[in-house]
């Protein structure tokens, strides 16, 4: 599915953090790229999958230093662009899902302001405009009564109702290249598919690229194209999304054996054996 | 072992009430592990937290051993029945080590020989000894959670109430800590109600459940019909679906139960 130019590449990144007791490294050497696609980033928590996508968008909190060798989208270098240059980029071109919508949104704006202000800022349009944009926005992200929704507060809504409008806020700007950091991990089944369904028929729809990070197995499989698969900082296996199940590397075999099924007649599920070779695979 | 008959919660009052759980009846037998599913605000939490004495403003029957229970609870309930909550991070004192943890509920209700007792339980959630000295922020989520477990056993319940118990933890350590409370229920002849979202757990871990959709219990059913996905309501139905990866024409079909 990776296209001639992929919008996003990513060579031997780096992150480190200095502490007390020496430096952590929290990603060792990640290469990959992105295309107009939906790839699934799967690790455990600690993996370095979240961090991966902050490093993107040069959000990794300090004192992290982040190297690499090549981070460039549509082939223009992230490490070394000015902030202000980066202002542009994040939420324009790049834009990022966070988990928690409860701790993304603002508490003391209005949902209808706060996303018609991610719109003005990269846009230069009025205000009537704006609320039309977003009203528009606001119903493709499945909400009922849009006008109603605009006026409300943020603690005023459900979960699933927040992270659909964290969607919206993020797409508004139309972004090429969507990082969705665990987006419906708070969510309920039934919602969290509803939600999926909506990134799904936008990034088909505006041919957008996205990087889906989660802990799901199941749920990337089902809902990507191509998956990486990090443990502690490395990707150690990347394979197409329907070739889940073939998987090689004995952490992935590990993973995936350790998940309840449904169908499950196994008295005793299967527990992760760490092999401490897999931390040089 | 447990008996819930027409159980109602109702929080606020007046025109803010809600109707947290509308008339909610089960049997748990000895032995037994129950499930309770649902979604967020169906009410399963809400239930257990009853049970175990944690909410006060019911009305109904709930009786646990053959007890009637009223709203407030004598320290033999307490030492019968004990609960295991979804966060190890939130529900352990984060300035009290290992050890004085599993010291207080021996404290309170007058065991004595707290040492062995101490001791024993921490080698029963496989933990073992080198962790009684530790404080809750030298541990990982599972061994949080296995801590946690151990302050529930270290009274020698009959039942345990457990409620996500592990939601919050990494799949890999999910499987330990669901083989752990398995292998537990069998040594020590537990009765379990388990409350979870995910239905694949609560398949693997209980032998009856009963599915909750907004206060009310719509459908109880065994775990082998589970297993085989023969749910005869429609929302059971969708949340099997639901739970079974992305599926684009599955999302487009959800509805609204009431």
């Amino acid at each position: 599915m990776t296209s001639e130019n992929p919008l996003l590449e990513v060579e031997n990144l780096r992150i480190s953090f200095p502490t007390r007791t020496g430096v952590t490294q929290a990603v060792r050497g990640v290469s990959f790229t992105v295309g107009r696609e939906k790839l699934g980033i799967v690790g455990e928590s600690g993996s370095g999958k979240s961090m991966t996508g902050r490093a993107i968008l040069r959000l990794v909190p300090s004192p992290g230093i982040v190297t690499a060798d090549k981070l460039a989208f549509q082939g223009e270098d992230l490490l070394t662009a000015p902030e202000k240059r980066l202002r542009d980029i994040r939420g324009r071109r790049i834009s990022m899902v966070m988990q928690d919508p409860k701790f993304s949104l603002n508490p003391v704006m209005t949902i209808g302001a706060q996303i018609a202000e991610a719109y003005r800022v990269h846009s230069k349009a009025g205000k009537a405009e704006a609320k039309q944009r977003t009203l528009e926005m606001l119903e493709a992200v499945r909400i009922r009564n849009p006008e109603r929704v605009y006026g409300l507060y943020p603690h005023e809504v459900s979960g699933g109702m927040g992270q659909r409008i964290m969607i919206a806020m993020m797409l508004i700007p139309n972004p090429d290249l969507l990082i969705a950091d665990e987006p419906t991990s708070a969510l309920d089944v039934t919602v969290q598919m509803q939600v999926l369904a909506i990134m799904d028929e936008l990034c088909s729809k505006r041919g957008m690229g996205m990087i889906f990070v989660s802990h799901d197995l199941n749920l990337v499989a089902s809902f990507c194209d191509r998956i990486l698969i990090m443990y502690a900082g490395r990707v150690v296996e990347t394979c197409r999304a329907s070739e889940l199940h073939a998987a090689k590397h004995p952490y992935t075999r590990g993973l995936l054996d350790s998940l309840p099924r449904l169908d499950d007649t196994r008295a005793e599920l299967p527990v992760l054996a760490r092999d401490p070779a897999w931390l040089e695979g | 072992m447990i008996t819930v008959h027409d159980l109602r919660v109702t929080f606020g009052h007046g025109a803010d009430a809600v109707a947290a759980v509308q008339g909610v009846t089960f049997d748990v037998k000895p032995g037994e592990s129950f499930g309770l599913v649902g979604e967020s605000g169906s009410g399963k939490s809400t239930v257990l937290r009853a049970v175990v004495g944690l909410n006060h403003d019911w009305t109904g029957t709930i009786a646990v051993d053959g007890k009637p229970q009223t709203p407030h609870r004598d320290k033999a309930f307490f030492k019968s029945c004990q609960m295991v909550f979804q966060d190890p991070y939130g529900s352990l004192h984060p300035r009290h080590t290992i050890d004085r943890i599993l010291a207080e509920p021996i404290a309170i209700h007058r065991l004595g020989n707290a040492d062995a007792r101490i001791d024993r339980v921490l080698r029963d959630v496989g933990l073992g000894p080198q962790f009684r000295f530790r404080y809750p922020h030298q541990l990982s989520g599972g061994q949080r959670q296995r801590v946690a477990i151990a302050r529930a056993l270290v009274l020698e319940p009959r039942v345990l109430l457990l409620d996500e118990p592990t939601s919050a933890l990494d799949v890999s350590v999910q499987a330990e800590i669901l083989n752990l409370l398995k292998r537990l229920r069998a040594e020590h002849a537990l009765t379990y109600v388990l409350v979870s979202h995910n239905l694949a757990v609560v398949a693997g871990m209980c032998d009856r459940l009963a599915v909750m959709n907004r206060g009310r219990i719509v459908e109880e059913m065994d775990a082998a019909s589970l297993r085989r996905g023969e749910a005869r309501e429609g929302y059971t139905q969708q949340l099997l679906r639901a739970s079974q990866g992305y599926d684009r024409a599955a999302a487009d079909s959800f509805k609204d139960f009431a």
